[in-house]
């Protein structure tokens, strides 16, 4: 195997418009299992990890750009866990603190796995991920990033440079159901985020469907149910938004759940998440 | 070209010259295999286990799950570091007291965890305790000698003011 260590963006688009075979590696926590595995050997890598525009994040107006090598251990906690405190949830949940000091947000969204733990808060937030390569930058959302499971619509010799995500100030979840409260891969997982300026909310669902999806239906449906000034909700509004949110998936059956629990957990994640930000009662 | 000073590895301060052919396999490997450095236990190989546990740039990671190419230039901190030959440091030290080690598979994996966890929280709570060791497993203690032993080494080092 060939090991080339990138040390700019520049160079990445260099390496891999000579050969976009190259695989590429940040931190390592989905693709080293693979290598010990023997499930894959590829001929050339090219490591990410210490390009420092790809470690860096910025505030930007109403947003931030987090670059794709910034790690878990960063997003959980300090200023970016204030500016995006439901992103800092769901890094929290990722693995150990050893998988967090090495896993990235970028390899999250390059993996696509339907249980990454960044995609439903990435989809609910509606970001923006920045691509590059040699032919320079475009701009897609997850949901045309992600197209398949395990797959993406990355062009050749096209790599994830950064993602966008609104700096909203105000209330944000991030909820996980797995047989542990760490080192465990989502049964289901949601994001549920608040845009009080439009009032309505934004919810991402995890692990309960092969691409990104929003629950808009129900998405559509609560908003009549709430009040913005009391931050209350209509408790008869409950039940059927939970409904929709279930409804809104389409989980399988596999080694870590099965299909009709994750369909049942997925609206009760949706409802708890609704009712710690929204306090029941009567409009 | 990006590859110039690929051929050395940093480990517990010293710099080796290592064989490009090694490059592409996992650091856990390297340390182990080609470097002689057991200390490091190899069990799962997918980061689940915590058991090869090491400090790379004073990060705390698996080497299982380092690529042994991204390593170059990079300071590897091993089990092998944390005491000097012949003594135990604070951590140790309290794992013997307690009886927080049976089979010894989990503690080298454990012993840098802990030592990084208390760097940084000198008065920890269970907890912070638990959460920092979640991703160690250890199949014979069921856990609680170690946080016992993770106490009494936070507390000692406060009446010693020394390393752990």
């Amino acid at each position: 195997m060939e090991v080339l260590i990138a040390s700019s963006t520049e160079e990445i688009c260099e390496l891999l418009a000579q050969d976009s075979s190259r695989q590429l590696l940040a931190g390592g926590t989905d693709f080293m299992v693979e290598v010990n595995y023997r499930h894959r050997s590829p001929s050339s890598v090219i490591t990410i990890d210490q390009v420092p525009e790809l470690q860096n994040w910025h505030h930007d107006g109403n947003s931030v750009v987090v670059g794709s090598c910034v790690t878990y251990r960063e997003i959980e906690r300090g200023p970016l866990a204030t500016l995006v405190p439901a992103l800092a949830q769901a890094a929290r949940t990722v693995g150990s603190p050893q998988i967090r000091n090495a896993g990235t947000i970028g390899g999250n969204i390059g993996t696509a796995s339907p249980a990454g733990d960044m995609i439903p808060v990435l989809s609910a937030l509606g970001a923006v991920i920045s691509l590059r390569s040699s032919e320079g930058r475009r701009e897609i959302s997850l949901e045309d990033l992600i197209i398949g499971v395990k797959e993406t619509s990355l062009r050749h010799g096209e790599f994830i440079e950064s993602v966008r995500v609104p700096v909203l100030d105000s209330p944000q979840e991030f909820l996980k159901v797995g047989s542990r409260s760490a080192m465990v891969i989502s049964v289901t997982s949601l994001a549920f985020i608040t845009y009080p300026k439009t009032r309505s909310v934004g919810i991402g669902l995890g692990a309960v469907n092969p691409t990104p999806t929003r629950a808009k239906e129900a998405e559509a449906f609560i908003a009549d149910y709430l009040d913005w000034e009391s931050m209350q909700v209509d408790p008869s509004g409950l039940d059927p938004f939970k409904d929709l949110v279930s409804a809104a998936s389409n989980p399988i059956d596999d080694h870590r759940s099965v299909a009709a629990y994750r369909r049942k957990s997925i609206g009760i994640l949706a409802q708890r998440a609704l009712t710690r930000v929204f306090t029941e009662g009567v409009l | 070209m990006p590859n110039e000073k690929q051929s050395l590895l940093s480990v517990n301060g010293e710099t080796l010259t290592i064989d490009d052919a090694w490059l592409g396999e996992s650091l856990l490997y390297t340390l182990r295999e080609r470097l002689g450095l057991y200390g490091s236990k190899n069990a799962c190989e997918q980061g689940e286990c915590g058991s090869c546990s090491i400090m790379l740039d004073e990060t705390l990671v698996c080497a299982c799950l380092v690529l042994t190419g991204s390593a170059a230039d990079k300071d590897i901190k091993t089990i092998e570091s944390l005491a000097p030959e012949g003594s135990l440091s604070t951590i140790q030290q309290a794992f013997v007291d307690t009886g927080a080690i049976q089979c010894g598979f989990c503690t080298p994996g454990l012993l840098i965890t802990i030592k990084d966890f208390l760097d940084e929280n000198t008065n920890p709570t269970d907890l912070e305790i638990r959460e920092a060791i979640s991703g160690n497993l250890c199949r014979c203690t069921g856990y609680g000698r170690i946080v016992e032993a993770v106490r009494i080494a936070s507390k000692t080092h406060d009446e010693t003011e020394g390393g752990y």
